[in-house]
């Protein structure tokens, strides 16, 4: 039986009521407790920070070399919060209620209404920081809109809302270490979680310079180490990006949930070749103003896609523009998951454009006409400027190409209320946890959660654990959990390093990547899922077989990094293929093609999948134990997603 | 004391002293131009800034904005050599908008040295230091000159092409030296932003133009002038 | 049109922080000039780890010009001879058929060489955590609209909030000073009502900590602007060292 801890009562008083009756922990005693951080950004950063102000001693671990770089930093558009501030009808029930359908009502109610409820502390908190959003002449704050959403709730800086928000964050942290509260450990990856007792007191890192296997106690380990989803290779996250915190932490007992759930956004630079690395995001902000299109007429998208027509040759009336055509109602502002799988219909359909077909335009020439140059380049200059320097063509004078790229996981860790997983003292928080975002997540909603759950919810949560901790001395490391949890370790970077085969480390990354993105993609079926299953299984044989890292363990060897990494992608790879191929329904970014409307839509079926789905570790080339937490919505009523009117 | 202590504070005293030097600088070219119009205005500006107390004290004071502006320049120059690294760079290229005397400014400021010393040894010994030692004519280029008739030194000296060369080579070096220095010192001092530094720049260009070309006239008339004569 | 060049790479290694580094040279082929240059160094790694040689180390992450994590001097500059961009914004269509390209690491004494082109740049941080900051806890602040602030302001302060940190400022610079950073930070606080509480004591503490560090005294080459990725500009230096001349007279 799984028991996410929801607190009693209705649901606006829930956070509050919780707040009032937890346990705290005194001033004097919270110097005695110590807490792991694993992560810095939004999420890591700001509960470093904010715990260490209150009081705790913290260690915080990043892979990168400072805390500034963490992928938080790439988020472009925005931060939502129910402000008002513009006077369009918007409130924290709005903001809950638009989070919890745009998630295709897979979230957790009570999680999503506490984020509402915070979300308005985030932007006090970040404008006292020295965040500098966007502001109007009169002084005030700026807002945009967002997809899934009918009001303007989204507060911006530039396209560069995510750094700003990290540096905030960042500062805040540089704060905590200048006055050595925080002691911070840079270039280091954690390895594993040590569980003594069945409670989180400690990690393993590797000092990603020296190559050094080093071992860190404390008495709540917190993970912020953000999501999964370069298990696709090729996606918008970060290179460093990875899964493996999180994989460690399931193999120790925490359960994962909803593995499936992953984010393909819809505006991203298309793939340009066999040796691309990453794929680049442009902002959803930019659906704000750009209009997205595909000829109506099979032969001009041949004609485009052979180079003997330019977009611009187009006529207006021979222009398929079928987000607004399809969704009047939302038009180019439609969820993620329901642009992404628009576009990739229509390309399917054969009406793709650029040269491989895997593209739409994203047009601004309307919005040029109609807010002249000078505007368009203001909201937007940067973007512009970054698509110009990455394709070599000015999207003032031609549409810009877009295809859907991997972005987002909503799935990972489960938690409950108080963001703690099934493991006792061990907590996650922001994207590595599963919690707020339901199937699909909003736009501008994910720096919303790293930043609650970093500031306003962990920071209450894990008192109310650690307030049954006072009295358990620091831990030394020379525990024989710590030394046996080393060990294991050891032998398998040694037993990576020891298989010496031909292949590189990327080029099996590339092979799970293709057979993720052609079967557990933007379109899954039962069949395609069970053979992935197996393909995956074959690809982990041949990697633990036949992979190739030259250099040593003993120091910095970026490729034995990598190999760890892939090592646990080719195991979610699988569990995310088990996960999509139990969930027989489709729902926000999980779309099973045998579940759909006559219309193509997304089917859900309510009465049998509404459930978190939970993977319980049973052993290495087990079969994961599947549980369910089920979705009791008791303040809204599902209903199938309706972007049309 | 932070003038001293900090990175800025040094750059502050290295600014103020260049500032002041280049006000000399416009004083002395006001004293030059005086020479074009009127030797005997001239010679008795001479006399005036001769070896009486307060022309000394004024020289000790110029002389101590030099030495300061000096003894920071390596002071700061051997700090930035350290900060550097002791690993240089196999290709480097300067972008756009970076001026090469920006780069070489302490360079230059040795070719300014240089000139100085010759400079000093042509009038400033034979004038001032002559007086002070007790003299007042000296011997220059066999003929007898007091030494506050400052205008036959001119003629004298600006007579020869070389030397006429020599302080238009010092002059241009100075140029390079001003244009840099000028809109940089005020940059320093934190009298610049996004507008002014474009500004200060013109302003910089102006005032270096002026005093070199100034300088550069007066050298050139009279050595024209000698050739007339 | 994109095509494919042949180029001849020397790129800079060095196995440690104290061992001796040298250049070494490769040539690639067929690399497509629609691809960045860290593809590029992708490629020849691969080509590397398949002779069983050890690639060549370099920092990188986003791959999108935000993260600050990537590095390299490129044929004289930091970030390769291209404007406004990272590394890892670089395209090769920068470059020709046949060209030569070196590839340095940052040199300067303040960030040191961990392998081959990565380097340490946590001075940088170290400067941060000295005064980079408005020293407010979580909780307990105004309302985000209770201050108004004039757009102008709001705008140059997010100008100045632009910089990522990358370390090409020290890195262009002949002096290896950090001016640019540091005043990119103090700039854009001090711009904020928010941050102007304690902006003296910050553009204090952070010079006092870039001087500890051993960064160099800026001479207002210029160099910095011209390689910043995110073009801060020095019009911020001239705003710290006000900030900074005020604090001390004031003291």
């Amino acid at each position: 039986m799984i028991d996410s801890k929801v607190p009693k009562g209705p649901l606006s008083e829930k956070w509050k009521n919780y707040k009032d009756h937890q346990k705290l922990v005194n001033p004097a005693n919270k110097r005695r407790l110590d807490v792991i951080v694993v992560g810095t950004g939004l999420a890591g950063a700001s509960a470093a920070a904010t715990l260490s102000e209150l009081g705790f001693n913290v260690y915080n671990f990043c892979i990168q070399d400072s805390p500034r770089r963490a992928h938080s930093i790439a988020a472009q558009g925005g931060i939502n919060a129910a402000k008002n501030y513009q006077n369009d009808g918007d409130s924290v029930y709005r903001l809950f209620y638009d989070t919890i359908k745009g998630g295709d009502y897979r979230a957790r109610e009570a999680n999503v209404y506490r984020l509402a409820e915070v979300s308005n502390a985030i932007i006090d908190q970040c404008v006292a920081q020295g965040v500098p959003f966007a502001r109007e002449y009169g002084g005030l704050l700026d807002n945009r809109s967002f997809g899934g959403a009918q009001v303007s709730r989204t507060f911006y800086a530039r396209g560069q809302t995510g750094q700003q928000l990290l540096l905030g964050a960042y500062s805040a942290l540089s704060r905590q270490i200048g006055l050595g509260k925080v002691k911070i450990f840079t270039r280091h990856e954690m390895l594993d979680v040590v569980t003594i007792e069945g409670r989180a007191r400690g990690i393993i890192a590797r000092n990603l310079v020296t190559g050094k296997l080093e071992r860190f106690s404390a008495h709540a380990v917190v993970i912020a180490t953000g999501g999964y989803v370069n298990t696709f290779f090729l996606s918008t996250n970060a290179m460093g990006s990875n899964g493996s915190a999180a994989w460690q932490c399931y193999k120790k007992g925490a359960l994962f949930a909803n593995p499936c759930y992953v984010q393909i956004h819809p505006t991203c630079i298309p793939v340009h070749g066999e040796f691309q690395s990453k794929l680049t995001l442009m902002s959803e902000s930019l659906r704000n103003d750009g209009r997205i299109w595909v000829p109506k007429k099979l032969e001009d998208a041949k004609a485009i896609r052979g180079g003997r027509l330019k977009p611009t040759d187009i006529k207006e009336e021979d222009r398929d523009y079928y987000l607004e055509r399809r969704y009047p109602a939302f038009g180019n502002l439609v969820p993620r998951d329901v642009a992404s799988r628009a576009a990739k219909e229509r390309c399917d359909a054969g009406y793709g454009v650029g040269n491989t077909g895997l593209a739409v335009y994203l047009d601004f020439a309307e919005a040029i006409n109609r807010l002249g140059l000078k505007v368009v380049e203001a909201r937007y200059g940067n973007l512009f400027q970054m698509y110009e320097k990455i394709v070599d063509e000015n999207p003032y004078e031609t549409p810009m190409m877009i295809f859907p790229a991997l972005h987002y996981s909503m799935g990972g860790l489960w938690v409950d209320y108080e963001l703690m997983t099934s493991v006792p003292g061990l907590f996650a928080i922001g994207e590595v946890n599963f919690s707020d975002h339901g199937a699909n997540r909003l736009g501008a909603s994910a720096l919303m959660q790293g930043l609650a759950d970093g500031y306003f919810v962990l920071p209450y949560t894990i008192q109310n654990y650690l307030a049954d901790q006072i009295q358990v001395p620091r831990f030394s490391t020379d525990a024989p959990e710590f030394s046996e949890a080393e060990a294991r370790i050891k032998e398998r970077i040694e037993r990576l390093m020891n298989i010496n085969g031909k292949r590189s480390v990327d080029s099996i990354h590339k092979e799970l990547g293709l057979i993720m993105w052609d079967q557990v993609g933007m379109g899954r079926t039962e069949a395609g899922l069970k053979s992935a299953v197996e393909k995956l299984k074959t690809l982990k044989e041949e990697f633990w077989r036949n992979v190739r890292i030259p250099g040593g363990a003993d120091r910095l060897n970026t490729e034995l990094e990598k190999a760890l990494r892939l090592a646990d992608f080719l195991e979610i790879g699988e569990l995310m293929a088990r996960d999509a191929l139990n969930r027989g329904e489709s729902c926000g970014g999980h779309f099973r093609e045998e579940h759909q409307t006559a219309e193509g839509e997304a089917l859900r079926h309510d009465g049998d999948f509404s459930y978190v789905s939970c993977w319980r570790y049973t052993g290495e080339d087990k079969e994961p134990e599947h549980m369910r937490e089920e979705l009791d919505y008791e303040y809204i009523v599902r209903q199938q997603r309706n972007y049309k009117n | 004391m932070w003038l001293l202590n900090s990175s800025v504070g040094r750059k502050v005293v290295m600014s103020l002293s260049g500032v002041f030097l280049i006000l000399f600088l416009l004083f002395h070219l006001a004293m030059n131009i005086t020479a074009v119009f009127s030797a005997e205005a001239y010679n008795m500006i001479c006399e005036l800034l001769g070896s009486n107390w307060y022309a000394l004290l004024g020289t000790a004071v110029l002389a101590g904005g030099f030495g300061v502006h000096m003894v920071m320049a390596l002071w700061l120059t051997w700090q930035n050599l350290q900060a550097r690294g002791s690993s240089r760079y196999a290709v480097s290229d300067r972008p756009k908008n970076v001026s090469w005397s920006s780069q070489n400014m302490f360079v230059i400021g040795l070719v300014v040295c240089g000139f100085l010393l010759l400079h000093f040894a042509q009038f400033w010994y034979h004038m001032m230091f002559a007086e002070l030692i007790g003299y007042h004519e000296v011997e220059v280029g066999g003929k007898m000159i007091g030494t506050t008739d400052g205008a036959s030194f001119i003629n004298y000296y600006f007579s020869h092409l070389w030397v006429v060369i020599a302080y238009l080579i010092w002059y241009v070096a100075l140029w390079l030296h001003l244009t840099h220095g000028l809109w940089s010192a005020l940059q320093t001092v934190g009298l610049s932003n996004r507008i002014w530094i474009n500004r200060w720049k013109v302003i910089t260009y102006v005032v270096a133009t002026l005093i070199c070309g100034g300088f550069g006239f007066v050298t050139l008339f009279f050595y024209i002038k000698s050739l007339l004569s | 049109m994109d095509k494919d060049i042949n180029i001849k790479l020397k790129v800079w290694r060095q196995r440690g922080p104290k061992e001796r580094g040298h250049f070494e040279s490769y040539s690639l082929k067929g690399i497509s000039q629609g691809s960045s240059f860290l593809e590029m160094l992708d490629v020849l790694n691969e080509q590397l780890v398949s002779e069983g040689k050890e690639p060549i180390t370099f920092d990188h992450d986003c791959r999108e010009g935000i993260c600050g994590m990537c590095s390299l001097y490129i044929n004289g500059h930091p970030h390769g001879p291209d404007t406004e961009i990272t590394t890892c914004q670089l395209h090769m269509r920068k470059f020709e058929d046949g060209a030569e390209i070196t590839v340095e690491p940052w040199r300067s004494a303040g960030f040191p060489v961990i392998r081959d082109l990565m380097v340490d740049r946590y001075a940088y941080d170290k400067i941060i955590q000295a005064g980079g900051f408005v020293s407010v806890n979580t909780g307990g602040v105004p309302d985000a609209n209770a201050i108004p602030i004039p757009k102008r302001d709001a705008e140059e302060a997010m100008d100045a909030a632009a910089c990522i940190g990358c370390g090409a400022c020290a890195a262009a610079c002949k002096n290896g000073s950090a001016m640019l950073f540091v005043s990119a930070k103090v700039s854009q606080l001090s711009l904020l009502p928010q941050g102007k509480v304690e902006a003296a004591r910050r553009a204090q503490a952070m010079i006092a900590k870039m001087d500890e560090l051993g960064f160099g005294n800026c001479t207002n080459t210029r160099a910095c602007e011209a390689e910043c990725p995110k073009g801060v500009s020095i019009s911020h230096i001239a705003r710290l060292n006000r900030e900074f001349i005020k604090a001390n007279l004031a003291d």
